[in-house]
């Protein structure tokens, strides 16, 4: 019996379903989905973390919680929404949709991909395991020496900081240089750099930063960690080792991974914008160049954190200069927007709101980070809640309302329902309204001196009636949050209408297949030959269902295409790997390793060491020879 | 809904789109997907290098002029004059076991793993015999000045042997005759790395063992 294209390719890329699936899976569709639910279950974490906070804060003199337990709220809220949350909840969307875009059928490295999702989350486990001992990591998400040195926090609640951290690094290292091969060389053919999709220059920019980056953050932990537990003298100032040097180390990893947070963001803003203001993006050429050039100015602006610490005049000249100039292609950024929803006819579906939203509260957060570069201003108002609202500021309005809008934007694709546009309008005005009431208050708490960390204050300070306020807000933007789970889990999941392959009459490929995609993802791989390749080339429309040239199929084999660098001209067939245990096995021996130098046990160590080799050489063994 | 019918039976010949090479495995036109990763990998490693040596050297300025401090000696470079040569020249039979093997010679292939290995095992060893006489004057703990030699040192030494195993992991497939003049991303690959961990050291040894005399 002859099969046809679609048959063929079913039945080659489609894994058993069920449990042995979801451990064995290298699908990247799979692998992204599970990289959002996970990350969205550590964004409850991280918010119940802070309704507690802002519970005791709420009125003067509350001890509904102590003084220690509320320096393990903050710090892990920090940890959880930087690391465990913004991050992988990005590189979810990332995993799904970047083969999608590319007109690719997964990723350069699946297996890899499997193995950086399991890391994820058993490092996420083993932070949190800190939680049953009741010895969370307390010294803030930017953990300063010397307070966090072994002298003055000797329990494990450190040990769980640095440790964890190098452990998470692993998952995002190996993430981002996926995400850069799978970009340079699996773009669909035609698809050269200056006609990729803006999500996928996003994406690049930000992998290619966390490859530079994070090196800084684990070796600095590792120092630490060494310090604290092999008495090694990195920061013992009394040996000769140097304190400040935490701080530039974290630093130099801390800003360029606000631009990691923040660059992807950025992406999903200018994939939304043109669709919904019914027009091409304005600007391409200097929206994908802006990513680029933050990405890179990204890594000479870290000393602006520490302009309290009595730095040489001179670099701190400098360092203030470039974080002015890092202004500037945000800037671009945001007026390519601009002009292109003025000079479209913009439909205010709730994807587009929460972007809407995100430029409101961006620019007031650009506001605020520009008087921050300002030296003098920074040393009167740092470490006051002016910080505080100005991060949430960025990093909420930069990063969480456009992830939001990505939801909307992205769930009928992955699901295959739309969701219930109503709720979702409500689920905006909900978070927008809360987000600033909970907010903008602490810019005034912090002229008013206000210090951040404190887990109480005294009546009559004139801090009462902005906390309160603050406290409410909480309350409210929870509430809009759940409104969006519950419309993900009633409507996305199954109630709502189905969605189509092209719900919103998109521009990029992913729009040109079923929703949710065939495990395949396109019977036949596209050739592109713009930046909006659904709007200028009708012929691709159901290029994910359709079969026109079958030497475009692929279908002889379990094969991707890959493409020169520059210009995207066929090179080769890629022969993907199949389903396999390996990557979580491989995964599951280093978080052994993790625990053994958690509890300093050689037997655990050596245990959890020969289980990830033995993994790892299973899953990289050379293949036989074909006959 | 499809609008073509391919051959019934998955052996069927292999039709190729125009102008593509088939392969086994990844390597066809171009480099590999593999070769792409390990250069990003390698960029990565290396910025844990210079984060290394650039904590070294700060932390030297702001030290003061005297170099090691505590009076610890100049590091001695009578054993390093010998190791050094052995590590960088291990990377020429890696070199010639790599072109071999593109040529389909697999007894090249083995020698040069081989003989690459004993080299590096023999730097690895000699920095064990300079480890066990330094720990007598100083360790980690004496003070900073040991904390980052030895940190430094170790670093690089476990990069070492990270190389060692997997030249040995290869070799043992080298025997089973899994590379041929097409399949040789295995090795390209760790050869890569190996280069990387050479180069590598000659900065570690202008940092740590040369400058101090200057
Ligand atoms: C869901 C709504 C959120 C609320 C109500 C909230 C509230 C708070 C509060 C009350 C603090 C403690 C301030 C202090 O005592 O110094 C805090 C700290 C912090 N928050 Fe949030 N936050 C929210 C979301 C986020 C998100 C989405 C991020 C990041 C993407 C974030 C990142 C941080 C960081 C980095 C800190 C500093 C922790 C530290 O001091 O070490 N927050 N937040």
């Amino acid at each position: 019996m002859a099969l046809t294209v679609d048959e063929r390719l079913e039945e080659l890329w489609e894994e058993e379903p069920g449990l042995g699936s979801v451990l064995s899976t290298v699908d990247h569709k799979s692998i992204g989905k599970h990289y959002i639910y996970t990350a969205f279950a550590f964004f409850l974490a991280g918010g119940v973390e802070a309704l507690l906070m802002r519970t005791q804060l709420a009125r003067p003199d509350l001890h509904l919680i102590g003084p220690e337990a509320f320096n393990e709220l903050f710090s892990m809220h920090g940890i959880t929404m930087i690391f465990f949350f913004v991050t992988p909840m990005l590189f979810g969307f990332g995993n799904y949709f970047v083969p999608l875009l590319i007109g690719a059928r997964d990723m350069a490295f699946p297996r890899l991909n499997a193995f950086g999702y399991w890391i994820f989350l058993f490092a996420g486990l083993f932070m949190y395991s800190s939680f049953l001992i009741g010895r969370a990591p307390n010294d803030g998400w930017f953990n300063y020496v010397t307070l966090s040195n072994h002298q003055f926090t000797p329990a494990l609640n450190i040990d769980y900081y640095t440790l964890g951290l190098v452990f998470l690094g692993i998952s995002t290292t190996v993430g981002s240089i996926n995400f850069i091969v799978t970009i340079l060389k699996l773009r669909a053919p035609g698809m050269s750099l200056n006609r990729m999709p803006l999500f996928v220059w996003a994406i690049l920019a930000t992998s290619f930063s966390v490859v530079f980056a994070l090196p800084s953050l684990t070796m600095a932990n590792v120092m630490l960690e060494l310090d604290r537990r092999a008495g090694f003298n990195f920061f013992n100032v009394a040996k000769g080792g140097d304190a400040i040097l935490w701080q530039h180390l974290f630093w130099i990893f801390g800003h360029p991974d606000v631009y990691i947070i923040f660059l992807p963001a950025v992406g999903i803003v200018s994939s939304i914008v043109p669709v919904f203001s019914r027009r091409k993006i304005i600007g391409y050429l200097w929206l994908a160049l802006a990513t680029m050039t933050t990405a890179i100015i990204g890594f000479g602006v870290w000393v602006h954190h520490m302009f309290a610490t009595g730095l040489p005049t001179l670099s701190m000249a400098f360092f203030s200069a470039a974080s002015m100039l890092i202004t500037i292609p945000s800037a671009i950024q945001i007026f390519a927007w601009l002009a292109t929803i003025i000079a479209g006819k913009p439909v205010f579906k709730t994807p587009f709101l929460f972007v809407l939203g995100f430029l409101f509260v961006f620019v007031i957060g650009g506001v605020t980070g520009v008087m921050f570069a300002a030296v003098p201003f920074d040393q009167q108002i740092t470490d006051s809640y002016f910080v505080v609202a100005h991060f949430h500021y960025v990093l909420f309005g930069g990063a969480v309302f456009p992830i939001f809008a990505a939801i909307y934007y992205w769930v009928p694709k992955m699901w295959g329902h739309l969701l219930h546009e109503g709720l979702g309008k409500l689920s905006f005005w909900l978070i927008f309204v809360g987000f600033n009431l909970t907010f903008f208050p602490m810019h005034i708490l912090g002229l008013l001196g206000m210090p951040r960390r404190i887990y109480t204050y005294h009546a009559g300070l004139g801090w009462d009636g902005y906390n309160l306020a603050a406290s409410i807000g909480s309350s409210v933007l929870a509430l809009g949050i759940l409104v969006v789970l519950v419309n993900f889990l009633l409507y996305g999941l199954r109630r709502g209408a189905p969605a189509g392959p092209d719900p919103w009459g998109g521009d990029s490929l992913e729009w040109a297949t079923s929703s949710p995609p065939p495990a395949y993802n396109f019977v036949e791989i596209p050739k592109v030959q713009g930046t909006e390749p659904l709007w200028d080339q009708p012929e691709l429309r159901d290029i994910g269902f359709r079969a026109r040239d079958v030497e475009m199929t692929l279908a002889e084999g379990h094969d991707t295409m890959g493409t020169t660098v520059v210009d995207a001209e066929p090179e080769s067939v890629l022969t993907m790997p199949e389903a396999t245990y390996t990557p979580i096995v491989t995964a599951f021996g280093i978080s052994v390793v993790f625990v053994g130098f958690l509890t300093l046990l050689l037997p655990i160590i050596v245990l959890g060491g020969v289980i990830a080799i033995g993994g790892m050489m299973a899953w990289l063994r050379p293949k036989e020879l074909p006959e | 809904m499809s609008a073509v019918e391919a051959d019934p039976g998955r052996t069927g010949s292999r039709t190729q789109p125009t102008g593509l090479l088939a392969g086994p495995g990844n390597v066809t036109g171009g480099k590999s997907t593999a070769w792409w990763g390990m250069v990003l990998l390698i960029f990565t490693e290396a910025t844990f290098f210079a984060i290394l040596l650039t904590t070294y050297w700060y932390i030297r300025f702001s030290h003061g002029p005297v170099w090691p401090p505590d009076g610890i000696e100049k590091p001695s470079l009578f054993l390093i004059s010998i190791m050094t040569p052995i590590l960088l020249l291990s990377s020429a039979p890696m070199h010639w076991a790599e072109t071999g093997i593109k040529k389909g010679r697999t007894g090249r292939l083995k020698v040069g793993l081989f003989v690459t290995f004993a080299m590096g095992a023999t730097f690895l060893i000699m920095q064990g015999f300079e480890y066990h006489d330094l720990v007598k004057e100083f360790t980690p703990r004496t003070d900073v000045y040991g904390t980052l030699f030895f940190t430094i040192t170790g670093f690089h030494g476990l990069h070492v042997l990270i190389g060692l195993l997997m030249n040995m992991w290869i070799q043992y497939y080298a025997w089973r005759g899994r590379f041929t003049a097409e399949r040789y991303t295995h090795v390209e690959v760790v050869a890569m790395y190996w280069h990387f961990v050479d180069a590598v050291w000659v900065f570690i040894l202008a940092s740590l063992y040369l400058a101090p005399h200057f």
